[in-house]
């Protein structure tokens, strides 16, 4: 954003909808979009810069906090960080132990890292949205988008790893033949060797329908949480340009609106914790 | 002629989306209430139940939100 240019308010939305792409242009070399057409050429190899550095700035910021309170963790009477880091891991211990029936000791650790990374990268949202972008712009970068998961590449990335998951636990507790079983011989079911190939068929497709609709409504649930709230965030401070009268009631809505979007934050994570230990409980059981 | 038809799109998909929503985590929030006032004691796991059921039924209707905010702004400017 250049100072002293006055820009339309849909230029302005769109300023802060566009991520710093980076990628191959059709002449060969390697460079920055500047603009989302550009962004939109470069195809599949484009690679978010802003998203995948707001994504892998707080994993380690979770890494080193939570290794950092279990190096300093003492049997006596617990710090704060202590206290804090063993009340979300005895929440996502409670919310494991009620969901999950089989033994696995990988589900634990993956609901916590995926509760508290969304979590993270959830928060981002409520950072005024002028602030970091404004910083960003007097360092030289012009587009940040500094909320990961409104970007559908991190949360189809985060429900692709949960979907190989499920597949590949699947697999490993049924045998590749349970696993094929499960999806043509369910729900319908029969003996007759001349309704088989047809109920194969209806059964490969609604479970076939079931298992591919938790991945996409895992990432897009999110996705779209993440992107309205950003949306309206952008949206109301679309407002402090209208003077000083309409600048202060923005400000007061943007409060509004930031607290009741801390609880869709919140439950957002929760929710994808929670439907993560359910779906790999699926995977883990026999039969439905 | 292609704006209007976009931005009638991203309405329709809000606007029932905001209707399915509705009606769902309404019959829901009811259901909620009265299973808290035949058992009370049981109201923090009813209440656990509830917000994830409701992020459940919330799902299509915010993947509309979402979509339709997209459409709005990024597609129809």
């Amino acid at each position: 954003m250049a100072a002293g240019e006055t820009i339309t308010s849909s230029e302005y939305i769109s300023h802060h909808l566009t991520n710093l792409v980076l990628g191959r242009f059709a002449d060969g070399h390697w460079g920055l979009a500047h603009s989302a057409e550009e962004a939109k050429e470069f195809g599949f190899w484009a690679i978010h810069l802003d998203t995948m550095f707001w994504s892998l700035l707080l994993a380690l910021f979770f890494s080193y906090l939570f290794w950092k309170a279990a190096k300093n963790a003492t049997a006596g009477v617990p710090g704060k960080l202590q206290n804090f880091v063993e009340i979300m891991v005895e929440f996502v211990d409670n919310s494991v132990k009620g969901s999950f029936s089989g033994r696995n000791p990988l589900v634990a650790p993956l609901a916590l890292t995926i509760f508290v990374w969304v979590f993270l990268m959830n928060l981002m949202d409520l950072v005024p949205v002028d602030l970091i972008p404004r910083i960003a712009g007097w360092l030289g970068v012009h587009h940040m988008r500094v909320v990961p998961s409104t970007d559908p590449n991190v949360t189809f990335a985060l429900a692709l790893g949960v979907f190989v998951l499920i597949i590949y636990y699947s697999i490993k507790i049924k045998g590749v033949g349970g696993f094929v079983r499960e999806l043509t011989g369910t729900p319908f079911e029969t003996k007759s060797p001349l309704l088989k190939p047809f109920f194969f068929v209806v059964n490969l497709l609604l479970e076939g329908v079931n298992l591919l609709a938790k991945p996409v409504s895992l990432s897009l649930r999110l996705f779209g949480n993440m992107y309205a709230g950003e949306m309206i965030f952008i949206l109301i401070s679309l407002m402090y340009g209208a003077g000083w009268a309409l600048g202060l009631f923005g400000g007061a809505l943007q409060f509004v609106w930031a607290v009741f979007h801390v609880l869709v934050v919140t439950l957002q994570a929760f929710i994808f914790m929670t439907l993560t230990i359910v779906y790999l409980d699926m995977a883990h059981n026999e039969h439905h | 002629m292609e704006h209007a038809l976009l931005v009638i799109a991203a309405a329709l998909m809000m606007g029932l989306g905001a209707v399915g929503a509705a009606i769902g985590i309404g019959v829901l929030g009811g259901r909620f209430l009265e299973g808290a006032a035949r058992q009370p004691e049981l109201i923090p796991m009813l209440r656990t139940q509830f917000f994830i059921v409701m992020g459940l039924t919330d799902a299509v209707p915010m993947i509309a939100v979402g979509l339709g905010m997209y459409v709005l702004f990024a597609l129809a400017g």
